[in-house]
């Protein structure tokens, strides 16, 4: 089997810490499209749910920082915040350690990819679970880009990461989602956190949705610091999907600064039918 | 500038439990243990999350300790916007504020 669906949202810890904060003519029409994406996740059956997630200080550290890491283990703790801050309670999430194993494997014939059989979720995937899994029950491998501790892996290896993950998708008989999270443009945890650069986020997501390989590497991080913020640098989690979708284009279902969630709210899809990749060839 | 070190011990801090109780109990022993400067062992002994902020400490590792020390969100963006009035632009990492610190949410 292959990839039976394929998302991209935003994972701020507001959107669950501060979700009574935000203006509901946002906020709603927001969560309603993240429960859309819920819904199509269901739909599409999968076995496992592959989260490309941009971690913050969980499990990696500046003593031995991968660029790429999936995680191989039975099952996963989260949320590490404190569950009251972040209101997510603490939990254990299945994983499937085999399957892991068997995507750990494949990937590794196109990228130089880390393992860990101990992870610990943070808001970049308990935030996203809490809409998409609400009962955590959905075996989850997490896989994790550094975009917080430079020297950052260059936007185009991002892309191939994904393709990497894809072949390595494509070659087990799983049925498996695959959900990138991360913020586009964001100054999170600065003064100025609610900062938002709409503009730069709709022509980001702009070419997301058609899959413009080279457009969406094409951002120095010069450039992303200077026009998205130090949060503009998960757009590698963005760009893995796009790279595990190559040939596929897809839809922007929802993309509206909300300052008191650190970043624009969005969700969208890749359309990962076999319809669209005859189409699109 | 031994940022690293004090980077280190608000990561071991945040995510095990463990290092948490010792911290809440002795935290000098736990302070010993990080070659940290003058500067940033007195900002670690006074909870100072906006001087530790200053100091350059990557703001995803910051926002998890100041909850921890059970600041409030407002709380916690006040306290930097304090801290930057106080000494002045962040000295390291790449959360620097920008816009002189003006605006964001609280």
């Amino acid at each position: 089997m292959s990839l039976v669906f394929a998302g991209i949202m935003s994972h701020g810890p507001g959107m669950t810490a501060r979700a009574d904060r935000a203006d509901p003519a946002v906020r709603d029409p927001f969560f309603a499209a993240l429960d859309r994406l819920r819904s199509e996740l269901e739909d599409s059956r999968p076995d496992a749910i592959i989260v490309i997630a941009a971690e913050h200080f969980a499990n990696f550290f500046m003593n031995n920082m991968p660029a790429y890491s999936i995680g191989m283990a039975e099952d996963y703790e989260g949320p590490i915040e404190d569950p009251d801050w972040l209101r997510i309670e603490r939990r254990r999430i299945p994983g499937n350690p085999d399957l892991s194993r068997r995507i750990i494997s494949g990937a590794m014939k196109q990228v130089d990819v880390a393992y860990a059989e101990e992870w610990k979720f943070d808001h970049g995937i308990m935030v996203p679970l809490s809409f998409l899994t609400p009962r955590f029950d959905l075996p989850v491998i997490p896989a994790n880009i550094n975009c917080q501790g430079p020297p950052l892996t260059p936007l185009s290896r991002a892309y191939e990461f994904g393709r990497a993950i894809r072949a390595a998708c494509d070659a087990v008989p799983e049925r498996i989602a695959l959900m990138g999270t991360g913020g586009i443009s964001h100054w999170p945890a600065t003064p100025n956190s609610g900062k938002i650069n709409e503009e730069w986020d709709r022509e980001f997501l702009s070419r997301w949705s058609r899959n413009d390989r080279s457009g969406l590497t094409s951002y120095s991080d010069e450039e992303t610091l200077r026009d998205a913020g130090q949060g503009g640098f998960e757009i590698r989690t963005l760009i893995a999907v796009a790279g595990a979708c190559e040939g596929h284009g897809g839809e922007i279902w929802f993309c509206e600064p909300i300052p008191i969630f650190a970043t624009s709210g969005f969700a969208g899809v890749m359309d990962v039918s076999e319809a669209a990749a005859a189409k699109a060839a | 500038m031994s940022l690293y070190a004090l980077q280190k011990l608000l990561y071991e801090l945040n995510r095990d439990p463990a290092v948490q109780e010792a911290f809440a109990t002795d935290r000098e022993t736990v302070l010993g243990r990080y070659r940290l400067t003058d500067e940033e062992a007195d900002a670690m002994r006074r909870d100072d999350v906006g001087k530790l902020y200053i100091l350059g400490v990557n703001g995803q590792i910051l926002m998890h300790f100041a909850a921890w020390r059970g600041l409030s969100w407002d709380e916690y963006i006040a306290t930097m916007k304090d801290a930057l009035a106080e000494h002045g632009q962040v000295r390291g990492g790449i959360y620097a504020a920008v816009d002189g610190g003006a605006g964001g949410a609280l």
